[in-house]
């Protein structure tokens, strides 16, 4: 670059300053600064609304309704590899088998919630049937739950890579064996 | 010292590369960012390690306040002026040029069918309060959620329907919702989230 030509600064190089400056060499700077700040506001501005606006789907399928004139039975699996979700507001009721199933409540925590329980049901049919993903996990949700709850409990099952599950209505039963954990988890 | 003071060297940094640099994030900012139009319903979204963007069109948004409330959307123009058709045909209802366009813009609505076209006549601000209490109903007696899928289907078959909660919606409505789209046999469809960063340890 040509020293002459391109006069980086306003001021003359400090070594040979040749004649006392009566002319200089007026070059005309506009000031830039308020257009740097004008600059970095909106940069500023599209950095943050271009980052907040980041919307993500979570796909979902849900088993067909069975009414009362398909006359078709819900498929009959194998209850060893059941676990049964009951989820609430922040809270899992979960239970496994058929016969006077017992009740046990956890929740959403990433240490020793429903994923520990999860994983551990995995680990059982892993060794009963030689193949974890032989799990079902059935849903139900309660009236009591949010749809954070709903969406949590649908994470949990992509973050475990258990593929399948079902959401399923809630029956009185289940309902009533709630309403019972509540109480004598009150009484106690 | 007080020679060289007298100098009064003026420093100046010269600043046009890093303008060129801010201006050239700007233009490119500028042009990826979208602007969403403004939705009836304020949502705060939960959050899930789902990272499928959302599609850019042909969506069906059926969006759900905290407090349960329904408000159904579609993006593009040409379908909503088709579900104002169907509006007018089975519900003998007319509307008016200016309703037909202002229907055409509204990117959500939650009022009853028999509340549009006074919704539609109303000031913006009196359009925004009334967004604040309506919902469209969806009992198994007067489901009108599934006359706007039914609607919005005919106009576009491609639609993707699109659950768009907040995140204290109570279940029980999210549950109504999906039992309307069950009954016309949609399996499938999804749930805007936000994301969160999938938890490191799994096995």
């Amino acid at each position: 670059m040509a020293a002459e030509v391109g006069g980086d600064s306003g001021a003359p190089k400090k070594g040979k300053k040749k004649g006392k400056a009566r002319k200089p060499r007026k070059r005309p700077r506009i000031d830039m600064t308020p257009m740097v700040d004008l600059g970095f506001l909106l940069l500023t501005f599209f950095v943050l609304t271009t980052t907040m606006s980041t919307p993500n789907t979570m796909p979902v399928v849900v088993p067909p309704k069975i009414t009362e004139k398909d006359e078709v039975e819900p498929p009959k699996i194998a209850e060893g590899k059941v676990i049964t979700l009951l989820v609430g507001r922040g809270k899992v009721y979960h239970y496994t088998g058929v016969e006077k199933p017992e009740l046990h409540q956890t929740d959403f925590s990433s240490q020793g919630g429903i994923r520990r329980v999860l994983l551990q049901r995995r680990q059982e049919v892993a060794a009963r049937y030689g193949n974890p993903d032989e799990m079902i996990v059935i849903i139900k949700m309660l009236d009591e739950a949010q749809y954070k709850d709903f969406v949590d409990i649908l994470d949990e099952m992509n973050i475990i890579q258990q593929r399948k599950y079902a959401l399923v209505d809630i029956t009185k039963e289940e309902v009533g064996m709630v309403e019972d954990y509540k109480k004598q988890m009150k009484s106690s | 010292m007080s020679k060289f003071k007298a100098k009064k060297q003026n420093i100046a940094i010269d600043m046009t590369p890093m303008v060129d640099l801010a201006f050239l994030l700007i233009t490119f900012f500028m042009l990826t960012v979208k602007f969403r139009a403004p939705e009836a319903v304020e949502v705060d979204l939960p959050s899930s390690i789902a990272d499928t963007p959302l599609p850019a069109q042909d969506i069906l948004m059926i969006s759900v306040s905290g407090d349960g409330r329904i408000f159904f959307g579609v993006d593009s123009k040409h379908v909503r002026l088709g579900i104002l058709e169907k509006i007018k045909e089975r519900y003998g209802y007319s509307f008016s040029e200016e309703e037909m366009h202002l229907f055409s813009i509204l990117p959500e609505i939650g009022v009853p069918f028999e509340q549009l076209k006074g919704y539609l006549a109303l000031r913006e601000d009196e359009r925004k309060a009334i967004d604040k209490r309506a919902s469209i109903p969806v009992d198994s007696t007067n489901n009108q959620l599934k006359q706007w899928i039914l609607f919005a289907r005919y106009s576009n078959p491609k639609l993707r329907i699109v659950i768009r909660a907040d995140e204290r919606a109570p279940y029980p409505v999210i549950a109504r919702v999906i039992e309307t789209l069950k009954e016309q046999k949609i399996h499938r469809f999804n749930l805007i989230t936000t994301f969160e960063a999938r938890p490191q340890k799994v096995s």
